[in-house]
């Protein structure tokens, strides 16, 4: 629902690193995205296409790779994949459970032109 | 060309939400984040604990709403040093609005502020604005469901409070559900059964209030 304060950041993000890399056009972003990050990435596209409008990232195409949520059990030491937000050991039933992963929200990596 | 960047993108807001937690923790103030619905009875709430605890601390309020300024009225009725952030539109309180406003407090006469974020069980729940803890607010109108269908919002609070709990048994409201519901995404949650109109169940809260308090006081 606050994808646009998101999508804000990563053309900031964005625009940062082409400045650093000699003013290069920015021709796709790569995010990486938890399952529980809440974010709509088509969404996020959108607001990308109006925002970034007369800078040097216009027009870059993101990309989108979602992380699996992942917990971790204490109790019986297993590691499992969880689908719904529910912080339960699927292998044991216990709760004594942390979340190691998908509530990631980053950019990874981006592709500038290769420009002499 | 691939260039590596690994940056987070909620950094802004984390950044300065770790400033504000420094900043308090100096002052020696505790910042209270309070979310749920709209009509969950923040407000109200908020008014009963300040009555309740208002001759051991001394409290001030940031009223967030996306417009309007009623619930501050109300508070300054009161005698309490209140703030109104407007977001004109936006769905949750950034940690740099906190920011702005802390300097209208004077922090010396001061030991507890009290956030009313937007009423939202969604955006809130993302963004750190320096608080020490969160109080999340489900009403009974609004169902039993709410935790399984807004995990988010129940797995990042300290507090869960079943607020307008008189109401209980008018509503068909499964308490059992709900709490199975919150320890499922937060086991660590402490929940309480609050009428904020009738009083009851507002001494437990407050009791706990104080024991959080005072660990960020000393």
């Amino acid at each position: 629902m606050h994808e646009l304060a998101v999508t804000q950041s990563i053309l900031d993000i964005a625009v940062k690193e082409a400045q650093k890399a000699g003013n290069r056009k920015v021709t796709d972003i790569n995010i990486k995205l938890g399952v529980f990050s809440g974010m709509v990435p088509d969404c996020i596209q959108e607001y990308y296409d109006l925002l970034s409008e007369d800078t040097p990232a216009y027009g870059a195409k993101l990309h989108f790779e979602k992380i699996p949520a992942v917990i971790s059990c204490k109790d019986c030491g297993k590691e499992s994949e969880i689908e719904r937000f529910r912080l339960r050991c699927p292998e044991c039933g216990g709760n004594n459970v942390k979340l190691i992963s998908g509530r990631e929200l980053y950019v990874d990596s981006l592709e500038v032109y290769d420009e002499d | 060309m691939k260039i590596k960047v690994v940056h987070q993108i909620m950094e802004w807001n984390e950044d300065v939400s770790d400033e504000i937690k420094k900043e308090l923790a100096r002052e020696k103030v505790c910042l209270i984040n309070v979310m749920g619905s709209p009509g969950a009875g923040k407000t109200s709430l908020i008014t009963s604990i300040i009555n309740k605890l208002g001759d051991k601390y001394r409290f001030g309020v940031i009223e967030g709403d996306i417009a309007g300024q009623i619930d501050a009225e109300k508070m300054k009725e009161m005698g309490i040093p209140v703030v109104q952030l407007n977001t004109d539109g936006a769905c949750h309180i950034e940690a740099m609005s906190i920011q702005h406003i802390l300097p209208d407090f004077d922090m010396s006469e001061l030991d507890v502020i009290f956030v009313e974020n937007i009423g939202n069980l969604v955006c809130p729940a993302e963004f750190n604005i320096g608080e020490d803890f969160r109080i999340a607010i489900l009403s009974v109108p609004e169902g039993d469901d709410k935790v399984c269908k807004y995990p988010l919002m129940f797995a990042t609070t300290d507090a869960l409070v079943l607020n307008k709990y008189d109401m209980a048994e008018y509503f068909d409201f499964d308490t059992e559900r709900v709490i199975n519901d919150a320890v499922d995404v937060n086991p660590d949650v402490s929940v309480f059964k609050v009428s904020s109109k009738t009083g009851d169940g507002l001494s437990e809260l407050c009791e706990w209030l104080c024991k959080k308090i005072e660990k960020v006081m000393s």
